[in-house]
């Protein structure tokens, strides 16, 4: 019965609701929490039997070329590593995903962990936004080098993210640690100010 | 309000309808936009502009850019106050103001400059051989050289700006914006290459901005703004005025400093930050930085009026200043005669043009003469005179050597010397990169030899002086740096012409030598900040240091914040001369980032107050902050120390929080623990490697404390593991250890056992953590737990259950030696839970403890504290856990190393309790014991007090040290040395609180 | 500072990485059947060259990968990288 408890987003305690805005306007950088995003980790290495009992339980095989994403039907695969991928599901439908992600794996060295409630993610868009993340981000974000579908580890500030480009707009999801969501969403703020801000809700 | 006396009527780059007002020194003074602090100064007729370095003579306006040595500046007021800024540099703003750093009580009369008059008793290397002895007078003369020597004073406030930084990747970065840096950035950015273009000046044009040469027969600045206008167009190329490439670093990574807002003072908007730091990867860098003027060094060559000759250029034809009156020009190159025909042009009497070579010859020349200007060959101003400015100079006849003036001496009045010693390549970025310097004997100057880096140099940067071979060698850069960023289209546009008569060479006199009645006494200066003349390299020379490095910290020559920018090869040249070698033997010093000096707050960025460091927060934090909790930092989680009530104090809120768990129930946010789920085949051999216990037994439902060790058999990390399943496990770490332990085991798998089957997830941050403890813990959790059989659960197992209707994994183990539940829930639900344990818990008088009063609790019982009560020299035999440590296993990590010499010693450290015979008495921990009480230190050492706290369920102090041979010590009397008196301890077992573990049981 | 290339994630700033020391070093078979001599080799003995070196590196803040670095400790060019388990290329350091 966990729905008789409130769940708290990690950053509900910033009250970003009371700010949120339906139109952005002319704001250079729209930001939202995006809350309860299931999340799942999955390892294996990616042989032709895994990426099949995978691709099976997700609708797609997880994406062998590093720092891309894969998705279809809302659920999305993000390259973690050569046998490490993140699962990104609507909220609530990781339970699912992890099931059918065991049942289809049953008897291969692999691993299905749900990791859904360990890190926040933060939506970031708007014209300026590469700029904002250009200012904490060594990676090589233009277009050029990294789109739409494109996503990587990097540091951001002083924190670890995964920064995942979701349309050439730009526009990004940011997944950090949850405890580290407070001080990043703080630091991205600061530094979207001077393009003038507006929070969407998630 | 002064008039702008000097400056011309027409003219310059300067906005006439735009008038500044700004003051100097306390003096009220306008400019025009267009200005910087120096060609306003000058405008105004001001040349006298601070007091140098150890002499506090006057000193002038020297030149128009960054390689200024005397015009040093502190610029504003209160919290935005910055030491140390080049007037020729400061761009003028309405309500500047500025001042003199290094003068007192005024730039006009300044009392240090008594010392001029003692400058015979400070030569070379003064400071070394003064102040070095007697050692115990070293702070008194600190104070007073400091008081001396002072340039500039930091803001004593914080400082109210913001500071922006921007990572960026290009293919092309062209540092210089003059006309090869505009080449390169022309072809490189033609060809669809990513090109940065920075330049530290307002506008693009470099040298140009100055010059009235022409390019493609029009005047060279329609060149210079229809190539910019070009580079606009380009979708790109970013290019960034006023902004400085300032540090070249390994793997091409460079560092420019913009400032965004500086020229604008208060005036600047309130959105865009003051200054922002680039930090560049390049695959190519074009380096187009130019060159620096080179002095000539004469007796008394720093009075003010003395100028480098295309400063004077620039301030007549950038700016509309006239610098002086009457101007002497004197060079030992071409390049200088068209400085004397601009200043003629501006309406600057030039009284004469000396030329060091023997007959001067060519168009401009002729032109010079056609004027009726004096052209005097095979000559040199030996010296000046006047007071606060110049008002002559003396002109000898040079010898064939140039090492003696044959003949008497002639004077020629004037307020203004134009010097020109040739050119200096600005290869500052160049050496910074790593790249080898040469020598080029025709232009006297060193030049760029091998790359070290993907990088290239182009125009005066690389010794070309001519505007033709600067355009030239751009296009061929630019153009070259993108084919090799892998951008092929296209080769170099053809490069226009520029005419310029062909010129002769110079000739390279280092040190003017002085008339013969003349040849002690005259300051023939070579680093005007830091007051180093000629007689210094030569002392330094015949004292052995003739070494370059060696001479530039002996001297300080080529030091301060120019960093030698006129006076390094002037030095060089000089000590060449001295020790007989010629200049290239020499070599020069190393260039190191920066190039100009860079603000503290620009590299600090936006990294300060609440963005220093990450504040890492638990699910439960805004409870914990909602109640009044005191935090600490562990690592970069902030945690709850302790939980005051009302204006209780620290010890009493501890005591209240450790009694309630031994009495009642406690409960406490442990969610920051490390927690790794592990998951394969190979799980139980991991542990069995990395634990020093057998893990074979371990059962699903149950947990097992572990330690993990270096293979140097040193205590790494501990914690508790459970089995979920079969070839599946719960990890936990110690709080700080998260990251470090997860490392640690992948580093094992990937690199030394990549055929075992384990796959391991960080879970720390989805599981968040109440622990309640205390002999009502079960009632309470029954109270809330309805699935789970509490009385079949025993001590070091776990359930997974629904506690208040949350779905938990429950966890029996024990931090403080009291029964105890750690109940694991998912982050977004730990607020919840732990509202609903608070309200269960309320009959029990349920108390939230911090992590103060978990340490005294876990104390009490003398379970260690990883990294507390052990420093990476601990073994578990140490600290009497040879009871976790497996005798049959074959091997784990760490084992061998129980068998070296030094680890097995009877007589290491060991782990034991201490309590002072004063029972009230806490000793600090890190307190040292000593073996023997001597009146004063040394000592005999013992060891260390590692834990130390006050009791409450004691009644007395608690502590535990690490003793030599402590484990054969139980019952002795030790002495705790601290600063004002000794405090001695009995030895104990490090347990203080029911040492059979019943409660824990129960 | 250093641009190292991952071999799976490519060209990152040095400060994304963990510095592992040499590479190459086995851990022995049967650590009791060492003298303590070999065993302090194994433990604490490196190169520390001055040149070419072989040494290992771990994607700290992208995928986690360790991985082989030869690189000159004295210029910091790095003229290989190559996968665990792999041997280093031509003629090693």
């Amino acid at each position: 019965m966990p729905e008789t408890y409130p769940r708290q987003g990690a950053l509900d305690h910033l009250r970003l609701d009371a700010r949120a805005v339906d139109d952005p306007g002319d704001a250079g950088v729209v930001m939202c929490a995006r809350r309860f995003v299931g999340k799942v980790n999955l390892r294996g290495r990616p042989t032709k039997r895994f990426r099949e009992a995978a691709g099976g339980a997700l609708g797609f095989a997880p994406p062998v070329k590093p720092n891309t994403a894969a998705g279809a039907g809302g659920v999305s695969a993000l390259w973690l590593g050569p046998d490490e991928w993140l699962i990104v599901t609507p909220p609530g439908r990781e339970g699912e995903v992890i099931e059918g992600l065991r049942a289809r794996l049953g008897g291969q060295h692999a691993a299905v962990t749900d990791v859904s409630e360990g890190r926040a993610v933060i939506g970031l868009a708007g014209p300026r936004a590469r700029e904002v993340l250009m200012k904490g981000c060594p990676l090589d974000l233009h277009p050029r080098a990294f789109k739409a579908g494109d996503c990587a580890q990097s540091t951001l500030a002083r924190a670890l993210v995964i920064v995942h480009q979701t349309s050439d707009a730009p526009a990004y999801d940011v997944y950090v640690e949850r405890s580290f969501a407070d001080y990043l969403w703080r630091w991205l703020e600061d530094a979207a100010t001077e393009y003038g801000l507006a929070v969407i809700r998630g | 309000m002064s008039r702008q006396v000097n400056r011309r009527p027409e003219g310059g780059r300067i906005d006439r309808d735009r008038s500044l007002g700004f003051t100097f020194n306390g003096r009220r003074y306008t400019g025009f936009a267009g200005d910087t602090l120096a060609s306003a100064l000058l405008a105004n007729g001001v040349m006298l502009v601070g007091r140098s370095f150890k002499f506090h003579r006057p000193r002038g306006i020297f030149s128009c850019g960054a390689e200024e040595p005397n015009a040093i500046v502190q610029l504003g007021a209160g919290a935005r106050t910055e030491p140390n800024l080049r007037a020729t540099q400061i761009e003028l703003f309405e309500g500047l103001e500025a001042a003199s750093v290094n003068c007192w009580p005024s730039v006009e009369f300044d009392a240090g400059a008594v010392s001029d008059w003692f400058s015979r008793l400070m030569p070379a290397g003064f400071y070394y051989k003064t102040f070095m002895w007697p050692a115990r007078f070293w702070p008194q003369y600190e104070y007073v050289i400091r008081h001396a020597a002072g340039l500039g004073r930091a803001p004593a406030e914080k400082d109210p700006d913001r500071y922006e930084k921007f990572h960026v990747h290009c293919d092309v970065l062209v540092a210089g914006g003059g006309p090869a840096g505009l080449a390169a950035a022309f072809a490189a950015g033609r060809s669809g290459a990513r090109v940065i273009l920075a330049d530290e000046h307002s506008e693009f044009g470099g040298a140009l901005l100055g010059l009235g040469a022409g390019i493609g027969g029009k005047p060279a600045i329609e060149w210079v703004e229809s190539t910019v206008g070009k580079l606009r167009g380009m979708a790109e190329v970013r290019l960034l005025p006023r902004s400085t490439v300032f540090g070249y670093y390994d793997h091409n990574d460079l560092g420019i400093a913009e400032r965004v807002t500086d020229h604008l003072g208060p005036a600047a908007p309130p959105g865009p930050p003051r200054q922002r730091l680039w930090k560049v990867r390049a695959k190519q860098v074009v380096l187009a930085a130019g060159a620096h003027e080179r002095p000539l060094v004469f007796a008394d060559n720093d009075r003010p009026g003395v100028m480098l000759a295309s400063a004077a250029q620039a301030y007549v034809n950038r700016y509309a200043v006239r610098p002086g009156e009457r101007a002497v020009v004197v060079t030992n190159n071409d390049s200088a005669y068209q400085v004397a025909l601009d200043l003629d042009d501006a309406g600057v009497k030039v009284a004469a043009l000396v030329d060091l070579r023997p007959a001067p010859e060519g168009p401009l020349a002729d032109a010079l003469r056609d004027r009726g200007i004096d052209v005097l060959g095979g000559r040199a101003v030996v010296a000046t005179s006047g007071g606060r400015r110049v008002d002559a100079v003396e002109v000898g006849r040079l010898n064939d050597d140039a090492d003696r003036i044959v003949g008497g001496t002639r004077r020629i009045n004037c307020d203004l010397v134009c010097v020109s010693g040739g050119w200096n390549p600005a290869v500052h970025l160049f050496s910074q990169s790593r790249g080898k310097l040469r020598f080029d004997a025709a232009g006297a100057c060193f030049t760029p030899g091998d790359s070290y880096q993907a990088e290239r140099s182009a125009g005066a940067c690389n010794g070309a002086f001519r505007l033709a071979d600067c355009l030239a060698q751009g296009l061929a850069a630019g153009a070259a740096a993108a084919r090799d960023a892998g951008f092929r289209k296209g080769r170099a546009p053809a490069a226009p012409k520029a005419p310029e008569p062909e010129a002769a060479p110079l000739r390279a006199v280092w040190r003017i030598p002085l008339p013969g009645d003349r040849a002690r006494g005259a300051k023939q200066f070579v680093d005007l900040q830091h007051d180093v003349t000629a007689a210094d390299v030569a002392l330094a020379a015949r004292e052995g240091y003739a070494a370059v490095e060696h001479l530039k910290r002996y001297t300080t020559t080529g030091m301060g914040t120019d960093q030698g920018k006129t006076s390094n090869v002037n030095a060089l040249g000089i000590l060449g001369q001295v020790t007989g070698t010629d200049i290239a033997g020499v070599g020069a010093t190393t260039f190191r980032p920066p190039y100009t000096p860079v603000g503290y707050g620009l590299l600090a960025g936006r990294d300060v107050d609440h963005l220093f460091d990450p504040a890492r927060r638990t699910p439960m934090h805004a409870w914990h902050e909602s109640v009044g909790a005191v935090f600490e930092d562990v690592g970069q989680w902030k945690r709850a120390w302790y939980y005051p009530r009302g204006a209780e104090s620290m010890r009493a809120a501890v005591d209240r929080e450790c009694l309630a768990v031994r009495n009642s129930v406690g409960i406490v946010d442990a969610s920051t623990l490390g927690k790794i789920d592990v998951q394969g085949a190979d799980a139980l051999e991991l542990l069995n490697r990395v634990y020093t216990n057998a893990w074979d037994t371990l059962k699903p439902g149950r947990c097992r404390y572990g330690l993990m060790l270096g293979e140097d058999g040193m205590l790494f990390d501990d914690g508790v593991t459970s089995c979920l399943g079969e070839n599946h496990y719960h990890m936990t770490t110690t709080t700080g250890g998260a990251e470090r332990v997860l490392a640690w085991l992948e580093q094992w798998l990937q690199t030394e056992w990549p055929r075992l089957k384990v796959y391991l997830t960080s879970v720390t941050t989805h599981w968040a953590v109440a622990a309640i403890q205390g002999p009502n813990a079960r009632r309470l959790l029954a109270e809330l737990c309805d699935d789970v059989d509490l009385g079949a659960f025993p001590f070091m197992s776990w359930r997974d259950g629904t506690v208040a209707g949350i779905p938990a994994r429950i966890f029996r183990v024990s931090f403080s030696g009291e029964l105890s539940y750690e109940i694991n829930v998912p982050s977004s639900l730990g607020v919840a839970l732990w509202q609903a344990l608070m309200t269960a818990g309320a009959r029990y008088g349920i108390t939230p403890y911090g992590t103060e009063a978990m340490l005294v609790l876990r104390a009490e019982k003398g379970y260690v504290v990883v990294g507390h009560d052990t420093d990476g020299t601990v073994t578990p035999q140490d600290l009497g856990m040879d009871w976790i440590v497996s005798k049959k296993k074959k091997d784990f990590l760490g084992k061998r190393s129980f068998a070296r010499s030094d680890t097995a010693r009877p007589d290491r450290k060991h782990l034991v309790g201490l309590l002072t015979e004063d029972p009230r008495e806490v000793v600090p921990e890190g307190s040292q014991i000593v073996e023997e009480v001597r009146p004063a230190p040394p000592m005999p050492m013992g060891g260390h007090v590692t834990s130390s706290y006050w009791s409450a369920a004691l009644g007395r102090s608690i502590a535990m040290a690490l003793l030599v041979n402590g484990r054969n010590r139980h019952g002795e009397t030790v002495t705790i040395s601290l600063p004002d008196r000794n405090v001695r301890a009995a030895v104990t077992k490090p347990v203080f609180y029911d040492p059979e573990g019943e409660k824990l049981r129960a | 500072m250093l641009e190292i290339t991952c071999p799976w994630c490519g060209p990152r700033d040095e400060t994304e990485f963990d510095y592992g020391g040499e590479a190459h070093i086995d851990r022995p078979k049967d650590p009791d059947k060492l003298t303590d001599e070999a065993w302090a080799e194994y433990l604490f003995m490196r190169k520390n060259p001055k040149g070419p070196h072989l040494e290992r590196w771990m994607h700290a803040c992208g995928c986690r990968r360790w991985f082989n670095v030869r690189r000159d400790t004295f210029t910091h060019e790095i003229t290989a990288v190559y996968r665990m388990g792999e041997k280093p290329p031509g003629d090693g350091a």
